[in-house]
Formats: C-alpha cells, structure tokens, sequence
C-alpha cells in the first residue's frame, strides 16, 4: 500500500487516547509499515481536549496529518469530534464514541451541550458510524478500557492479523491489565 | 538489529546509551523532560535532575572536563538559564564530548515563548545538528559526541515538539563500551578562562567554526536530493519533512547541520534549481545567512515567521493559497474545553481565595499558572521560573506604602527551588515588604511530576535529603513564616490576610501534596456530594473551576451535582457553599 492512511484521534484528556494510538502505531509497525505519530504533551493535558495524530504507509514524512487528508477520525467523545471536521478528507469514516463529557461552560450554565451532533454527522457523512464503547468496555469488566474497546472496533477497518493486534496491546499495557484489555479488544472488534 | 517505535525523546535517551554517556543532567521542561525518564532506564549513565539548567549544564560540563561523556538537556527557554556556563564552555571546549539538547516548542504548546534557540548556536559559536525523525535523533546524539571530541567544543542538538513528542521507527544498535576515565587532567590555559587565558582560547573558537563549516560542505548528512529542478527547497528538522510530503518530486538541500552552513553546498544547490526557497520554522535563520552570501532566495515573504508549520504551509507559501477545505464546521460555536486544574488540586482554594481578596498576584510557571485562566482567573503576571518573586519586590519598591495590603507572590516548591531563593534573599536583603506564597505540592507537577530537591528522592530513585523550606527562608533572613492548609478556606484566607499587610518581607508556605503524586497523596474524606433539597442553584460552587462540579436541571431549576468518580473530598466547594447544601457522601 503506497498510500499514507491517516488517523486523527482526538478526545479528552483522562480517556486514554494517546494508549490507544500506542497501541494502533505498535500494530502497524508490526504489520510491516512504516509510521509516524504526534501529539502535544505539558500544559495541553489537564482535562483540555487531546488529539494524537497517527499516520501509517510505505513511507510517511510528516509527523502531522495535512489538513483535509483524514481518512479516519477516531473520536471518543461527541462535541470533540466537531472541532476536526475541517481536517477530514471528502470520503472520511467517522468513527465516534458515544460519550459525552462536558466541558466547563456547561458544567458552568454558560453554554448548552449540543444536543444534535450524531443527527449532524450522519447527514453529512455515509461513513459516519456511531459506537457505544464505554457500554463494550463495561461489558468486558471495566469501563476503563473504554478506549482499548474502541480501538477493536476501529481494528475491523484494516488488514491486519488479529495476533498482531493482541501483540501490540500486550507491549503496552501492564501485564495485570491484559486480559481484560484483550477482552475488551475483542468486544470491540465485534461490533456490528 | 531490533527495530522500535521510538519518540525523538526516546530516541534522544537511546542515543545517548548507545553512545556511551557517562553523566546525563537536566531540569524538566516540555518538550525536554521524557529525555531524562529515558535515560534512567540505562543503568551505566548517571542521572540527575538538577536544580536548574544552569546547574544541569555546569555538571555536564564539569563531567566532560573529567574526560566523560556528557548530556545536558532543557527546554528552549532553559537554555537563556543556562546562557553563562554556554558561552564560556564553548572558549574552554571538552575533553570528553559535551552534548546539549535545546527542546525548542513552536506554537507555544507548553510555553511562555516561541524563541528560536538555533540563534543559541552562531551567538554561542557552537555547532548545532537538527535531527527530522527519531532515527536520527539516535543517530545525530552518537555523531555530535564524535564531533565534540573531533572538534574540541559543546555541540547542539536542537529538537522541537513535532520531534521530542513524535514517534518513529528508529534501528537500535549495540552501545559503545567506554571505561570511566583513570583521571583528571590539569589544562590551566585550556579550562581557566581568565582574561590571559580566554584571550588565546577566543581566536581557537574562530578557527574551530571555520573547520566546522569546511566539515559541513564534506558531512554527507548535509544532504542533496535533486529531483525537478524548477523548484528547489532548503529546510531542516520537521520543516523538511512537511515540504518533502508536499513536493516529492522537487529538489531539495536537507540540513543535518544547521550551524555552521554548508556555503559551498548551499552555492551548489541554489546553482542547480531555478526558484530557490528556503522553508524554515520561526526565525530566517538560514534565509538571513544565505541572502549574505548574495543569493536570491525566497522564504519569510510567503512562510510565517509566527507559530509552527504544518504540512499546509509549504504548500501555502509556494502555491500561493490552497483550494478550500470541503468540510465546513456544522457547529457555529463549540463550548471550549481548555486546559483545568485537576479534581481536588491544592491550588484551587489558594487562587479562589486570591480572587476573592483582588490581590495583585505575581505569577510564576507550573500548573498554577491555570489560575490565571476563568472562571478563577487570580494571576497578573507570568513571565519565567521565578520571576514571581523578584517582580512582587520591584512593585513593593515602585509603589512603595500604597503597596501594603495589595499584591503578593505565588511560587510553586520546584520553581521557588529552581530560581525563586535568590529573588527572595533579594526581597530580605534589601527589605521589600513583600508575602510570598510558596504552593508546596511536594513534586515538579506540570511537567508530570519529576523528583527535586525537595521531594525525598532522586531521579535514579535513590532516598535523597529534603530541603525544609522554613529553615531555609529562615536562613535566608525571613522573619515571618506561616504554615498553611491549601484545604482550609478560612485559614488561608486570614493568614494572607495578615501577612499583605505586614510592612515586612513574609513566606507562606502552602503544604499539601499534588492529587496526582501517589507516594505522597492519601484523600482523607470520602467524595462529597450535593443535597439536592438544600441547594439553591446560586452557583456559587461553580466559580472554582473543578472538573467535578456539574450543572442540571432538576425540574425547572438547575441545581449542582458532584462527579463521585472524579471528586477527591477536598472541601473546598463545600466550604464555598453558603447552604451547607455539599457534604460528605456514604
């Protein structure tokens, strides 16, 4: 595959988005491409939206995604998945948790939490699929492997071997948290 | 050899094993600080976390005049800390290598500016190489202590966010084995930069850049890459990599080196394509040095001098604008989601109460600096490590009496230890009537909370002695040393109260650990929740900015609610509450 495939995952600081682009990079190393991710440590952390960017190909350059070259968002939280949509490609999968954490003005009176979003996406976007992955994650035993979930219902878009991916989730979770991670992997990956 | 997925910083860590670093010192500073964390896990280096950057590059060098190899790693702005050793280090140069990394931050991710720290290499005289991945992050730590050694002098190597904080795939290779050197080498004209001495070891400097830049025209990681020679494009670093994506088939002279240049290469290049544009981050660094040489180049006139690039801005700049994005928002406004202080944090109750009293507070770096942001909003200044403190002096001195009872200096423990002693022995000496808060949450917290001085511990986790902040101060001149609850509203609140408008130098010390440090952190409450019938809705609780508090509508009133997998019973929205509406769950 010469094209570069293209990742944005974004969330809230706490979900754990920056494992889970660990663990797809690792997985895509392993399947023999060439990758490259980037994202924003220090003061950008506390509490504060996080995006990750993961790209993966026969040879990747930028460490960032271009603007408007997406093909994935990987979004575990509904309002933050608006703020990348100037990022995606025409054809992108959008691919959402069902999740909503409010963020302070809301939580302040301030603003409203907008309750439109997935009725939004899914007019504008035939690929637009819309998950329940705290409920999966729950189903395995613990909701915080929420995003380990969501990263086995994002695996079901690429061609590589389910070995690999319980592989990559091995090497970059502490031995204690595995099975249940692989649980919720696979949870995940058998979603719809 | 094995192949791994790496960040620059790790990378940075590998290359210094690899390279067989005796001694690694740094201050943490994104987006510098994993170098150091890496670095523990090689057991043959020493490392350490120093007070500060200067500290951290005067043992490195100190280790390099022992005949070791040495690391000394900060942030951009931790390099003007350790400006003074820099500048001289270069006269005196190494005997084993010396190698800093400067982690410059475009775009101020994490930072109070965007200085361009390649400016640090020509006014230090100093070379400097600018890895574009983490493979030759790894592979530019090894080559800079060759140089080092070859050339006799303290190399650069500059990384930035899009580096340190980047993974890709990086080769490991076998560390070299270096034994400890048998001993220490008496070179008065060498290492005693006395005006006699320095005044011989100046023109070796000049002579060293000019073998420098002869060895840049020869250095193969210099590189040409001539495809269509319409367009040709100099860069470096992740600049490179942006362009090379967007123009695969143009030309390109990629810098490893970025001072001294290449003159003969850059001539080379310019000779062979017929628009030359150099395409660099921040300042024309390049731009300004190859325009000296008399070539035509084109570069800030379409490339931003602000902020970092993206794989766009090279497309930007030399297409002119690019076609419209397809995908326009489908929501007029967002509610924002800014960074917050964590659930329970120490610092919340000392900013609220600030807030509360309109003091004027001279700010300083760390998370604490969130209380400047709504809904607290309780900072005035905040300029770099320490200021706090020196600044609270200059105002007490410009207002003089009308500043009683006014304005007061909030510190965190790490940065008071980092540069706020020597500004507080400034307020004793020269009687400042100043109250300094010393927030002591027991770890260098913003940054992901690394050992100092005051923790208990080293950064190789070794028990370590704990600076004891009162005899400190005490030693330092302070009469008037208060002991604080950051929890206790009402305390907090009275003592600062007093000691503003103390017509004498004061220290608070605000003692509780920061929620995050797990050695030091034990709740003493269980989460507290909201009496739905004994709230009023007022709001009240919600000015503190805790992530915890909630807003809903119960009926047709909105009522506050508490998160109980994100409160940590600290208090403090209970003790706002005039309604005795928030207590202590079951």
């Amino acid at each position: 595959m010469d094209k570069v495939t293209n990742i944005l995952m974004a969330g809230v600081g706490g979900q754990g988005v920056i494992l889970a682009s660990e663990i797809v990079s690792e997985a895509m190393m392993q399947a023999g491409y060439d990758v490259k991710k980037s994202e924003v440590h220090g003061m950008a952390q506390r509490g504060g939206s996080v995006t990750t960017h993961v790209r993966f190909g026969k040879k990747v350059y930028s460490p960032l995604i271009k603007d408007g070259e997406v093909d994935i968002l990987f979004s575990f939280e509904l309002l933050e998945t608006m703020r990348y949509l100037g990022t995606l490609s025409p054809d992108a999968i959008v691919l959402v948790n069902n999740q909503k954490i409010l963020p302070p003005s809301v939580t302040l009176g301030k603003d409203e939490y907008p309750d439109t979003i997935p009725g939004l996406l899914s007019a504008r976007y035939p690929r637009f699929e819309l998950v329940d992955a705290l409920g999966v994650a729950q189903q395995a035993g613990n909701a915080k492997a929420v995003n380990v979930a969501f990263v086995g219902v994002l695996s079901r878009f690429f061609d590589v071997a389910e070995d690999i991916w319980h592989k990559a989730i091995a090497a970059m979770l502490p031995p204690k948290l595995v099975d249940l991670n692989l649980k919720a992997f696979a949870l995940g990956r058998e979603q719809h | 050899m094995m192949k791994v997925l790496l960040s620059g910083n790790e990378a940075i860590a590998r290359g210094a094993y690899e390279a067989g670093v005796r001694v690694a010192a740094a201050y943490p500073g994104t987006p510098s600080t994993e170098i150091l964390e890496n670095i523990v896990q090689y057991k043959d280096i020493y490392a350490e976390w120093s007070p500060n950057e200067k500290v951290a590059l005067e043992v490195a060098l100190g280790a390099a005049i022992g005949g070791g190899r040495a690391l000394a790693c900060m942030k951009h702005v931790g390099v003007n800390v350790a400006a003074d050793p820099l500048f001289t280090a270069s006269y005196t140069g190494v005997r084993g290598g010396l190698v800093i990394i400067t982690a410059d931050d475009p775009e101020m991710h994490s930072s109070q500016n965007e200085q361009d720290n390649r400016n640090y290499a020509k006014f230090a005289k100093v070379p400097m190489l600018e890895p574009s991945d983490s493979q030759e992050a790894k592979d530019f730590i090894k080559l800079a202590f060759e140089l080092s050694e070859r050339f006799d002098t303290p190399v650069f190597v500059r990384s930035t966010t899009r580096i340190s904080h980047a993974k890709s795939i990086v080769e490991l290779a076998e560390p070299e084995k270096r034994e400890a050197p048998k001993e220490l080498q008496h070179q008065f004209e060498k290492f005693v930069m006395l005006p006699r001495n320095a005044r011989v070891r100046h023109p070796i400097v000049e002579q060293r850049m000019h073998k420098l830049a002869e060895f840049a025209d020869l250095f193969d990681r210099n590189e040409l890459i001539l495809h269509d020679t319409d367009i040709g494009i100099i860069a470096s670093g992740t600049s490179y990599q942006y362009a090379r994506e967007s123009f695969p088939t143009k030309s390109f002279l990629k810098l490893a080196m970025v001072h001294p240049l290449p003159a003969r290469k850059i001539r080379e290049f310019s000779a062979r394509v017929k628009k030359l544009y150099v395409f660099e981050e921040l300042d024309p660094f390049f731009e300004d040095q190859i325009r000296a040489m008399g070539i035509a180049v084109t570069g800030k006139e379409v490339f931003p001098v602000c902020g970092e690039f993206s794989p766009l801005t090279a497309a930007a700049g030399i297409n002119g604008t690019e076609k419209t994005l397809e995908n326009p928002p489908l929501l007029e406004y967002l509610p924002p989601r800014p960074p917050n202080m964590c659930p329970g944090c120490p610092h919340r109750g000392i900013f609220h109460t600030l807030k509360t009293m309109k003091l004027f507070v001279s700010g300083d770096i760390g998370c604490y600096t969130l209380g400047a942001l709504p809904p607290i909003s309780a900072m005035d200044t905040c300029i770099c490590m320490g200021a706090s403190v020196s600044c609270a002096m200059g105002i007490d001195k410009a207002l003089g009496e009308n500043n009683l009872g006014k304005a007061v200096a909030v510190i965190g423990d790490s940065t008071f230890l980092h540069s706020g002693i020597t500004g507080l022995l400034d307020i004793v000496y020269n009687q400042g009537a100043c109250t300094v808060i010393i927030l002591d949450n027991r770890i260098t917290a913003m940054t992901g909370r690394q050992e100092h001085p005051g923790t208990g511990f080293t950064l190789m986790g070794k028990p370590a002695k704990q600076v004891n902040y009162e005899v400190l101060c005490r030693a330092l001149g302070i009469d008037h040393i208060r002991k604080i609850n950051p929890y206790d509203l009402a305390q907090v609140k009275s003592v600062i109260q007093e000691e503003v408008n103390r017509p004498e130098a004061s220290v608070i010390l605000s003692e509780a650990p920061c929620v995050l440090h797990r050695r030091e952190f034990k709740p003493t409450n269980r989460p507290h929740a909201v009496d739905e019938s004994a709230c009023i809705g007022c709001r009240a609780c919600l000015q503190i900015g805790c992530p915890a508090l909630e807003w809903h509508n119960v009926g047709d009133k909105g009522k506050a609610s508490i998160d109980q997998t994100l409160c940590t019973g600290c208090t403090v929205c209970a003790q706002i509450c005039k309604k005795e509406a928030i207590r202590e769950g079951k």
